[in-house]
């Protein structure tokens, strides 16, 4: 356990000590605010009664930020640490590869949920603003943070495989923005229309990120999802830690 | 297991794909021994070490370190060594204090231990006015000295040292060299290198290693005696006529050889009849005939002397 969350601040440590984290942070800020000031625009001509938080996720800015800060968080994982050796010493103290693996995950899945904040800064200045109490539901924003929550598991896993495979952090951020792109342009098929009764679009409708993301912006939390987030990180974590492994494969 | 042992390799193979990095070697290291690997490049003593500090598996064989097995048992291992790879990799974005801390935290230590272990090892290593620096900013002897502080933190009963000196300026070699001797006074090392003058200078024993095997395993002065032959040079100024009456008159030489040097001298290059030592022999002769003398001594052979000798097949039978 210390040894995890040595590790951990370490992790994060690193994210804030060079300017990449900073980078990260601005540019999910400014595009957040971009977003944010977009939908106020757009509120001010139509009112509507949907939840603020689902307008967010319905703007393509949700989208980039939620495809591209993943990969360029979770490079750093494993790669830089094989590129500059730094791998070597670590896996030779006494700390076991699932503990690197964890610690790893959660230290960047801490930085991702550290760049969603400032959403729930914006949504405060509305409340703030209109004096309006439902702007800031405590269940729709919970389930709202669970669905970030969920979906950043699910991308800080595929990230951190991605990086375990690789000793360059460029390849590391291509392949987990490839893995990443791949499963979100699976959710595009739920936007063809195509009859109900296929079975093909009904599957596809499980696996639509879309669709996960507007249930928990909308204050539902269905177990599918929960199941579908854990499990595929589960999957991811373990895959990551098979690689870690593999060099003890003979 | 033996007592005095601490680390036992059993006929210890590692091939990569199409290669053989490491060929059956089988060696022994007591307790409180400096042991110096020597080798080329490419002679497998990265990768034994690697597995000795249970980074890669073995392909084949054993090999143990205080008695625990180092696939099987690991994290025991890990407990028990202090290991700086190659090129000494460190966090160059931490500062030397917080590394520290940082690696003692990992290696298990307590929070107020690794503070205290902190303190000490920077003490050991000269770092305590480098404390709030960025490793980043430091010079190579300086992070090399952070890279031995971060093996030592947990006080290892072994230290494994892959190529400690290589890549520093002499005066830093010389710092970082005296730095593991004193640190061999209580514990076991293992250090790799490939300057045979550096094992000279720290190490009790030395391992050959070419190609993935042990060639030879000795004392460094039992190695030296069997590599040289017991040859001596010697810059006398005197007739050559005489200097080669005077050794030929010798029973104890076996053969030599004469080469002018600058000024009146002569350089004698005398190989002596098996295990003699000439330099008194000469010496005497030379005080006797009011010959004037400039050098004596063995003849210091290089690595690569060495391994011409070593690797003729003729030859190691008499070095193992």
């Amino acid at each position: 356990m210390q040894a995890y969350l040595t590790l951990v601040r370490r992790e994060l440590g690193g994210f804030f000590v060079s300017i990449t984290g900073y980078v990260i942070i601005a540019s999910v800020l400014l595009l957040l605010g971009i977003s944010f000031t977009g939908i106020l625009g757009v509120l001010n001509d139509s009112p509507t009664d949907v939840p603020l938080t689902e307008l967010f996720y319905q703007s393509y800015y949700f989208w980039i930020i939620l495809l591209v800060t993943p990969p360029i968080i979770t490079m750093r994982s494993f790669a830089y640490e094989k590129g500059t050796g730094t791998y070597e010493t670590l896996m030779t103290t006494p700390v076991s590869d699932l503990q690197v693996v964890l610690a790893k995950f959660s230290g960047t899945l801490v930085f991702y949920l550290l760049t969603w904040l400032p959403l729930f800064g914006c949504i405060a200045v509305v409340r703030y603003l209109t004096g309006e109490a439902r702007v800031l539901d405590p269940w729709t924003t919970a389930s709202t943070f669970l669905g970030f929550t969920l979906m950043g598991c699910l991308y800080m896993s595929m990230g951190c495989f991605a990086s375990a495979l690789t000793r360059s952090q460029i390849i590391a951020a291509m392949n987990s923005l490839v893995i990443g792109l791949g499963l979100f342009l699976l959710s595009l098929r739920t936007l063809v229309p195509v009859p109900p009764t296929d079975w093909a679009s009904r599957i596809f409708s499980y696996i639509s990120l879309s669709d996960h993301v507007e249930d928990f912006a909308r204050g539902f939390v269905d177990t599918r999802h929960l199941v579908f987030y854990g499990s595929l990180t589960i999957f991811f974590l373990f895959l990551t830690l098979k690689a870690v492994e593999s060099r003890r494969w003979n | 297991m033996s007592d005095g042992l601490i680390i036992e390799v059993e006929n210890l193979t590692k091939r990569y794909a199409g290669h053989v990095a490491v060929d059956g070697i089988t060696f022994t290291v007591q307790r409180g021994e400096i042991v110096g690997f020597l080798g080329p490049n490419g002679a497998g003593k990265s990768t034994t070490m690697r597995i000795l500090a249970c980074f890669l598996p073995a392909t084949h064989g054993t090999a143990r370190v205080g008695g625990y097995d180092v696939f099987t048992e690991a994290d025991e291992v890990r407990r028990r060594i202090g290991y700086m790879p190659e090129n000494n990799p460190l966090h160059l974005d931490m500062r030397v204090r917080e590394y520290l801390k940082f690696r003692a935290r990992l290696k298990g230590l307590g929070i107020r231990r690794s503070r205290e272990r902190v303190e000490v090892v920077m003490q050991q290593c000269g770092l305590t006015e480098v404390r709030r620096s960025i490793i980043g900013h430091l010079s190579k002897g300086y992070r090399q000295r952070v890279g031995l502080a971060d093996a030592l933190v947990h006080e290892p009963e072994l230290i494994i040292l892959d190529e400690p000196t290589i890549g520093l300026d002499p005066h830093q070699i010389r710092s970082v060299r005296q730095l593991i001797k004193d640190l061999g006074r209580h514990r076991t090392i293992l250090i790799s290198t490939h300057i045979l003058f550096e094992v000279e200078m720290t190490c009790n024993r030395v391992l050959i290693m070419h190609e993935g095997k042990i060639l030879a395993a000795d004392t460094t002065q039992n190695l030296q005696n069997i590599m040289s032959d017991g040859l001596v040079i010697a810059e006398i100024a005197a007739p050559v006529a005489e200097l080669r009456a005077c050794w030929e008159q010798m029973s104890e030489i076996d053969h030599f050889d004469i080469a002018p040097s600058e000024g009146d001298y002569l350089r004698c290059a005398l190989t002596p009849r098996a295990g003699l030592d000439l330099r008194p022999l000469v010496f005497e002769q030379v005080r006797t005939r009011g010959w004037a003398l400039r050098e004596l001594g063995r003849a210091h052979h290089s690595l690569e002397d060495i391994f011409v000798h070593i690797t003729r097949p003729d030859t190691e039978e008499e070095t193992r």
